[in-house]
């Protein structure tokens, strides 16, 4: 167990800078979660940490020791590799105890542990085949439970979970979280998918183009999203955002989206600091719209009439595209709210929970 | 696949498919084994069989004298332990080494993008330009009709292709299971010896088969860097052209044996050598 520093670290390949510049601190047993689209850096920034690359400028820290120049083998981390990098020539029992035979560790001490970490993942009667006999999910777990055998200070994952199918991805999520839970063991975990990250962190790291664009709690960022790009790649379906211009009257700010949209009114406590006449982006989450029956919609929230234009029911909710403005919103409704296109529906967008963005910056208002 | 294991069992339509394939492969395995099978009946055919009209295609009277006096009157069987001792000995070095040097060129780009080519490159001599310059270092080194030094000049010369099979091996060799390996605690040592190596093992065997091969047959390093003690199987072959006619009874006796190591070889690393050429096809 230990606790992880990065400070000013810079990683290029030839011409590309794959990480530039990150400081991060992650203390002892929290569960973060690097994530960003591909390119981002965030598989760059894990293997460093490992030590299967070497970092260009900065420092990296495990457990108040700085680590740049120490062998893979010396750090005492463990990673699980997305393609499970299961070795194919060895039982699952020798893969899970080879790195207790390279250091020599006594038969019926490996024996104990490699029963005791099988035993945690449930795949004790898997310990003597090998793994092309195993199915995606069973190699998965060997592969976690050659990092847990160690009980290394911390742990590396990257996008473990990429090559499963859908349900047993969700399975093993769990899995994951339930381990955290009982070894409370400091863990990095990579990945792509923002239900992963969101599900799975004590705090996500959202990354772009080599630097932290946002990091905390994972509501934190699903709320307070500090930049348009935070906001548009966590949640699903998207964010919606909409362009507009900043009025400000009497009786405080509203939104003006343009023609064919009623001025948003937006409620005190909300009113950004912005000029009046200022352009803006709205950014609406689809789970902030909803239907409403007639009459004066509480405070905040502001009343549109929606001419539906497509419907994608998922089940219990149904995904509607309407135009505001011109500009298409995807509202995400009850079920039986919408029945079929080109249906007339009042629709209220809460602008407590919206967010703004500053056109030029992108950055939150 | 189908198509193939189906051809006589899938029943009528298939029967003059399946007969055309029959006969193209039973004409090729006597194209191949014809010459094979003369060779072995000489061997065995007394000397007035051997160039009769019609030709004697089983002798009436079979006989090992030419087996007797190729292995022990023209030391045939001197030459086959030292053509036994010099192959295997360079064939485990540069298999070894070629090895290693392809696992560093491979992962850590030793020599930036030349080096791979400037092994290779090696072979482009003829070996007729280095073997005089040989000839005559060995001379002065006391190498010369030795072991050792033959084992040295089949080592050096067998380099580049055992490099070049094991770097295209290695290539295709997945790098996370060795990064796996470093990062579980292992050295680069213990990486390479306890991961890549058994990954690489149909490979190896492959690259040894060539190599084993290519070091059998080979005839004018043999000529020129030994005279008495330590010349190999296929200089032996020389005495049997002589002023007098050639001894084909001989020949043949030597070439049968010859083939011997080879094919107990080949049977033993089959299963190796079909994965090892076909390079891209292993998946765990």
């Amino acid at each position: 167990m230990a606790s992880v520093k990065i400070k000013a670290l810079h990683k290029r390949f030839g011409p590309v800078h794959a990480v530039r510049g990150i400081d991060l601190d992650i203390p002892d047993g929290e569960f973060t979660v690097l994530v960003g689209p591909s390119g981002c850096g965030k598989s760059t920034l894990l293997r460093t940490i490992a030590g299967l690359e070497d970092a260009d400028d900065g420092d990296i820290e495990i457990g108040g020791e700085v680590v740049n120049y120490m062998r893979p083998r010396d750090r005492d981390v463990a990673m699980v590799f997305q393609d499970y990098a299961l070795y194919p020539h060895m039982t699952v029992f020798g893969n899970i105890s080879l790195s207790l035979r390279a250091r020599r560790v006594a038969k019926p001490e490996i024996d104990r542990r490699v029963r005791q970490a099988a035993g945690m993942l449930g795949i004790e009667p898997l310990l003597g085949r090998y793994p092309r006999q195993l199915s995606g999910g069973q190699r998965q777990r060997v592969a976690i439970g050659r990092a847990i055998v160690r009980n290394p200070r911390v742990f590396l994952f990257d996008e473990p979970l990429s090559n499963l199918d859908a349900q047993l991805r969700d399975e093993m999520r769990g899995e994951i979280k339930r381990l955290h839970q009982e070894i409370a063991a400091t863990m990095i975990y990579v990945t792509h998918d923002q239900i992963e990250a969101m599900t799975l962190a004590d705090r996500i790291v959202l990354l772009r183009e080599g630097q932290i664009e946002q990091q905390g709690p994972p509501l934190d960022l699903f709320e307070r999203p500090a930049t348009q790009f935070v906001g548009g790649f966590l949640g699903s379906p998207k964010m919606n955002f909409l362009t507009g211009r900043l009025e400000r009257g009497a009786d405080g700010a509203c939104i003006d989206l343009g023609e064919g949209a009623p001025k948003l009114a937006l409620p005190r406590g909300r009113d950004p600091m912005a000029a009046d006449g200022a352009g803006l982006i709205l950014g609406l989450r689809p789970e902030h719209i909803e239907r409403v029956a007639a009459g004066p919609p509480a405070e905040g929230l502001v009343r549109v009439e929606a001419t539906i234009e497509l419907i994608q029911p998922t089940g219990s909710r149904s995904y509607a595209t309407f135009r505001l403005a011109g500009q298409a919103v995807i509202a995400e409704l009850q079920a039986h709210d919408v029945s079929r296109p080109g249906e007339r529906i009042s629709v209220a967008i809460n602008l407590w929970r919206a967010a703004l963005f500053d056109p030029a910056t992108r950055k939150a208002l | 696949m189908a198509a193939y294991s189906g051809g006589w069992r899938s029943g009528r339509r298939n029967f003059g498919a399946g007969a055309a394939r029959f006969l193209v492969i039973g004409l090729f395995v006597i194209f191949v084994l014809a010459p094979l099978y003369w060779v072995v009946i000489t061997s065995i055919k007394p000397s007035s069989d051997y160039l009769t009209v019609p030709p004697v295609w089983f002798p009436a009277q079979p006989t090992i004298v030419h087996y007797t006096a190729a292995l022990f009157s023209y030391r045939g069987l001197q030459g086959l332990l030292n053509s036994l001792i010099v192959a295997s000995a360079s064939t485990v070095l540069s298999a070894a080494m070629g090895t290693m040097m392809a696992y560093s060129l491979a992962r850590f780009n030793t020599g930036g993008q030349h080096l791979a080519f400037w092994v290779l490159s090696q072979r482009f001599l003829p070996p007729v330009a280095i073997v005089l310059p040989l000839f005559l270092l060995f001379r002065g080194w006391g190498l010369y009709d030795t072991h050792f030094g033959l084992i040295v000049a089949y080592t050096f010369m067998t380099l580049p292709l055992s490099v070049w099979m094991m770097y295209a091996y290695f290539r295709q060799l997945p790098k996370s299971l060795e990064e796996a390996a470093l990062v579980d605690g292992l050295s680069r040592w213990q990486a390479f010896r306890m991961v890549a190596v058994p990954l690489a093992a149909p490979g190896i065997a492959a690259t040894a088969v060539f190599v084993f091969i290519a070091i059998w047959t080979e005839f004018f390093f043999a000529l020129i860097l030994t005279s008495r003690y330590a010349f190999t199987l296929p200089t032996v072959f020389r005495a049997f052209l002589g002023f007098q006619g050639a001894q084909y009874g001989e020949a043949c006796a030597l070439a049968t044996t010859s083939l011997v190591p080879s094919i107990i070889l080949g049977i033993l690393v089959q299963r190796h050598l079909v994965r090892g050429l076909t390079l891209g096809a292993l998946r765990g």
